[in-house]
């Protein structure tokens, strides 16, 4: 007996346009990963009816890509991604919106999930993606005194020295 | 060499020349030396050393199986493994150091007493390995002293075991103290103090373009990776 195979979106989708109207978003798909497209202007109001109407109550993922040099890539140069998980349903869904050079800034996810702090300060601290609206935007991974954002592609991988100024402890000294 | 005293350095005791306790030093010093006691204090030290494991990667894992039964580094007297500096008397950096852990490897460094010695184990705390990147050091030697390098990736067992007999046979000579690294390493540091100049965390380089793949600042010039070699 084989299963009808239903949209797992469409519950969302149905929400989506009733409260949001159409125009806010695109989308593409890869495999089974629904991703939406959003401007960052409209981004907090998709997702917060996501979260208030749509039931994702759980921010699973948030991270950036520097699209430098991607090739094929039209769109902006930065995006960050957000992965949503609907704990009833087990619905997945990600969202895109994107940023440019100079000063990306996007507003902050924290106050719709906790969760976001750490993940916009990682992402603050690799692409220098500023978060408008959170509490405590420094640097997680790298020292505090790092000036340059290593994970955009346009710093060199080997870098370019920042802490090889260090002080170094001589025999007579240590 | 003198027991009682620091003899130079900023760690040195201020004391002036010619008191009771320099002569009474210098006394200790020479008695020793006439019966054969310094050779003593050496064995005694090279027999009991306490290692300080500072395990960051798959290096450490190697560590734990000599500190085991098979390999059993308690048969050449090293087997204590204190998790406090201020215990131990040889640092074993066993694995990559980043360069935030960087100057916690250092105050560890600082707070080891005197006398002490150093292992850096392992191809990524010697050169950095194969994490040649803006984040990991490209060797600890570059920021403290290292008495016995150990290559591989990670070592046998049997290559740290060699190392321990090495430095044993270094501090028998008495010679840890002031010993003479490799030319390239002298270049490094005689290029270090223009570099220090510039505080921490402000890029020096448009990028890492004038080193060499082991991590060291060539005094001849550019030498980008790959291209040195071909010559």
């Amino acid at each position: 007996m084989s299963q009808a195979v239903t949209d797992p979106h469409a519950t969302t989708f149905k929400t989506l346009a009733t409260v949001l109207g159409d125009g806010v978003f695109s989308t593409s798909q890869y495999l089974d990963n629904l991703r939406l497209h959003v401007p960052a202007s409209r981004l907090i109001e998709l997702l917060t009816v996501l979260k208030n109407q749509c039931g994702f109550s759980f921010l699973a993922e948030l991270g950036g890509t520097d699209y430098l040099g991607y090739p094929g890539h039209t769109r902006h140069r930065f995006e960050v991604h957000y992965v949503l998980l609907n704990i009833d349903t087990t619905e997945r869904l990600i969202v895109k919106a994107g940023v440019d050079d100079p000063n990306p800034t996007l507003p902050s996810a924290y106050p719709l999930w906790r969760g976001a702090d750490w993940m916009e300060r990682e992402v603050y601290d690799m692409y220098g993606i500023v978060f408008e609206g959170h509490p405590d935007l420094r640097r997680i991974l790298m020292p505090e005194e790092f000036t340059a954002f290593p994970l955009r592609k346009d710093y060199p991988l080997r870098g370019r020295g920042e802490r090889h100024n260090f002080q170094k402890l001589s025999r007579e000294q240590s | 060499m003198a027991i009682g005293l620091p003899k130079s350095g900023s760690g040195a005791i201020d004391v002036p020349e010619n008191t009771i306790i320099t002569r009474l030093d210098a006394t200790i010093d020479k008695l020793l030396d006439q019966v054969g006691g310094n050779q003593i204090i050496n064995a005694a030290r090279k027999y009991s050393l306490w290692p300080m494991p500072f395990a960051t990667a798959c290096c450490g894992i190697e560590l734990m199986a000599v500190g085991a039964s098979r390999f059993d580094i308690a048969r050449f007297g090293a087997e204590v493994m204190r998790f406090s500096p201020r215990q131990c008397d040889l640092l074993i950096v066993a694995g990559r150091v980043s360069m935030k852990m960087l100057p916690v490897l250092q105050r560890i460094w600082l707070q080891m007493p005197e006398p002490k010695w150093s292992i850096s184990m392992g191809a990524c705390a010697s050169t950095g390995g194969v994490f040649d990147t803006y984040a990991v050091v490209q060797g600890v030697d570059r920021f403290i002293p290292i008495d016995v390098y150990i290559p591989g990736c990670p070592p046998r067992p049997e290559q740290i075991l060699r190392a321990l007999l090495d430095l044993q046979t270094k501090i028998q000579k008495g010679s840890s103290l002031g010993s003479k690294g490799l030319p390239e390493v002298f270049d490094a540091e005689r290029a270090l103090p223009e570099k220090q100049i510039v505080p921490a965390g402000i890029p020096f380089a448009s990028e890492r373009g004038d080193e060499d793949r082991f991590g060291y600042r060539l005094p001849g010039g550019s030498a980008l990776l790959g291209k040195n070699e071909a010559k």
